[in-house]
């Protein structure tokens, strides 16, 4: 299958005339740091020389500047195109989806790093979690709050048992990666089945308050979409520094990064792959529950977050958790912006498009620190 | 704290052994990988494992750790069984293995890299990081200080805050070494110390060895191919063939022994194509 693909892509790669600079588009080691081939024709255009030598030089050793520089070449020319006050309005509304994305994408990461374990559920901790806060904040009419909380532990409790009763114990019957993908996608429909089993398949919403707005240097923000930005800010800085400086978020990058020698250096893999489930659970939860109040809560709420989520942790280089908390907040304000070009109804497009190209060009992420063998 | 409570009954490790392998199996499919292996290592004493490609060496090294969980037999270390035991339960006892392949988290720093991998820190349970920040802080620190002490040893100080994937080879096989020292084992399983790394090099790790058994009491079970160095560094040689124990005795004897000839030594010059 790999090998169809390979020989698909090989022919075009080759007949395109190289951009300038390339022939390092092409990664010829795995641990080589390659600039992508977008940035290094993009660059060519204006600068002199002997500068674009060294710029390339410092691109191609950090592609998160070089990524940087496209998105802020990116928002200039809409900022040309459209006007300031449009291209920082969809901004504003990015982020909000950005935050959404960044908490979903760095628990999926997180269990695919320790567990090499590409969890299609995940989507659906998401909508789990939405119609857990339902339950609280609408059936028993209990503050928003609590049924924030409500909504992080029970689907992280949902993390936790799915452990237990299935990944667990397929692990130790050495499943293989095909088999585990397969069990991840069955459960993604079981979930969802048994979700409008219980709620139906109307679209239902919690008891927010979508109508009041904030206004802001002339934008126009909702009360909500201004809570879920200030909480998703929040959470992602804590959920960045306890994985930067707490023992427990070392261990589970360490055992990411791999898992024998975490083994051997007596880290007890049990316990973190418990917390990891927690943690990645929790935040689906919440990151379900934002994206409930945002919008509105059906079903496939949580499925259709899916691709772009799956999106924020390849562009973010999979498994690396920093990576992906800074890839979903760059692809919710992406898919925003693109908003002011292309009718909303096809902005999700643009995680798909994310994907593909940042699989062609830079599969470990531009966010991914090239890692040596 | 941490440390997992010593369920099994002390067996019958023989003669006061660290390390008793008895009887050990583990096979894959139709391949009989570890043919009941048995030896014993007498502790602070420098084991060198020889035999053939495929002998089952690192199986057996894999299967003491627990990372591949045997068929049958007992592994018996310090007066405990550890057999089938999860691999961070028995480095937690004590036992810590280097890998074949040099292996680090590359992308964390050496530091951390070295840090991590200190036993009972009150850090590792996220409830003490809200109830006893104090503890966690103190522990930290104490860890941080015997990380850079080790990195002292091993010449590596400069390189505290650089990323461990950054490393050149020979710098990564020291770091292994100290990383494996933070973890205060009593006993170092070290697969193929030597393989890949210049002769200087080879020669600062058997110091290192020599010295931290001398100072530390630490006992060492290495798998090595180069009979120079086992001859002249170890105490002892334990000869595999075919997945069995098929020598074990003090250098000089083993090499006189006729079946580790056959088995081994000799196969160069009688080039034994089977």
């Amino acid at each position: 299958m790999y090998a169809d693909g390979a020989r698909f892509l090989a022919p075009r790669l080759r007949s395109k005339p190289p951009p300038v600079g390339t022939g390092r588009g092409v990664p010829e080691a795995p641990n080589e740091i390659d600039t992508p081939v977008m940035e290094a024709g993009h660059l060519t255009d204006a600068a002199p020389t002997a500068m674009r030598g060294r710029l390339e030089e410092r691109l191609r050793q950090s592609p998160a500047l070089a990524a940087s520089l496209i998105l802020i070449a990116i928002f200039i020319a809409l900022v040309i195109g459209e006007g300031l006050h449009d291209v920082l309005q969809t901004t504003v509304n990015g982020l909000s989806l950005g935050a959404i994305y960044a908490l979903g994408a760095v628990g999926l990461t997180l269990v695919y790093g320790i567990l090499k374990l590409t969890n299609f559920a995940h989507g659906d901790f998401l909508t789990f979690g939405a119609y857990m806060a339902y339950l609280v904040n609408v059936t028993w009419g209990a503050p928003l709050v609590v049924a924030v909380f409500w909504a992080m532990a029970a689907t992280a409790l949902l993390g936790l048992l799915f452990e237990r009763t299935l990944w667990g114990p397929m692990r130790r019957r050495r499943a293989g990666f095909l088999q585990l993908i397969l069990m991840s996608i069955g459960l993604a429909f079981l979930l969802r089945a048994v979700i409008q089993w219980f709620w139906g398949t109307e679209i239902r919403s919690l008891d927010v308050d979508n109508t009041s707005s904030v206004e802001f240097l002339g934008l126009r923000v909702g009360e909500t979409e201004l809570i879920v930005i200030v909480v998703g800010i929040v959470v992602i800085a804590a959920v960045g520094l306890m994985l930067r400086y707490s023992l427990l978020g070392k261990r589970m990058r360490a055992l990411s990064d791999d898992l024998d020698l975490a083994e051997t250096s007596g880290i007890d893999t049990k316990r973190v792959i418990l917390y990891t489930w927690i943690f990645s659970g929790a935040l689906a939860g919440l990151a379900g529950v934002m994206a409930a109040a945002t919008t509105n809560i059906r079903p496939e709420l949580g499925f259709e977050l899916l691709l772009p989520i799956f999106a924020a942790v390849i562009l973010g280089g999979i498994g690396d958790a920093f990576g992906a908390l800074a890839a979903g907040m760059v692809l919710g304000v992406m898919t925003e912006w693109s908003t002011l070009l292309i009718d909303a109804r096809w902005k999700v497009a643009v995680g798909f498009v994310v994907l593909v190209v940042v699989l062609i060009i830079r599969p470990q992420g531009i966010f991914g620190k090239a890692k040596a063998i | 704290m941490s440390s997992p409570a010593a369920k099994s009954a002390p067996a019958q490790a023989r003669n006061g052994a660290l390390l008793d392998v008895d009887g050990v199996f583990k096979h894959f499919g139709g391949i009989q990988a570890v043919n009941g292996a048995t030896f014993g290592i007498a502790p602070g004493s420098i084991t060198a494992l020889i035999g053939p490609n495929g002998a089952g060496k690192t199986t057996l090294f894999n299967v003491v750790t627990g990372f591949y969980k045997g068929d049958r037999g007992a592994v018996t270390f310090d007066g405990n069984s550890i057999f089938r035991h999860a691999p961070y339960e028995i480095a937690q006892r004590g036992m810590v293995r280097t890998f074949q392949i040099t292996k680090s988290l590359a992308a964390m720093p050496v530091i951390d890299n070295m840090m991590l991998a200190a036993p009972d820190q009150p850090g590792e349970r996220f409830m003490n990081l809200i109830v006893r920040p104090g503890a966690v802080r103190s522990r930290e620190s104490e860890v941080r200080e015997q990380s850079m002490e080790l990195l002292e040893v091993f010449n590596l100080t400069q390189l505290a805050n650089a990323y461990a994937g950054t490393l050149s080879g020979g710098q990564r096989k020291l770091l292994e070494l100290a990383r494996a020292l933070m973890a205060r084992p009593k006993l170092l399983l070290l697969d193929e110390p030597m393989a890949g790394i210049n002769p200087t090099l080879g020669k600062r790790l058997l110091e290192h060895m020599q010295r931290l058994r001398k100072e530390q009491g630490v006992t060492f079970l290495f798998i090595e191919h180069d009979m120079e160095v086992v001859m002249n560094h170890s105490d002892r040689v334990v000869v595999m063939a075919e997945g069995a124990v098929i020598a074990e005795g003090e250098p000089h004897e083993v090499r006189g022994d006729q079946r580790v000839i056959d088995a081994y030594l000799g196969e160069t010059q009688e080039d034994s194509t089977t």
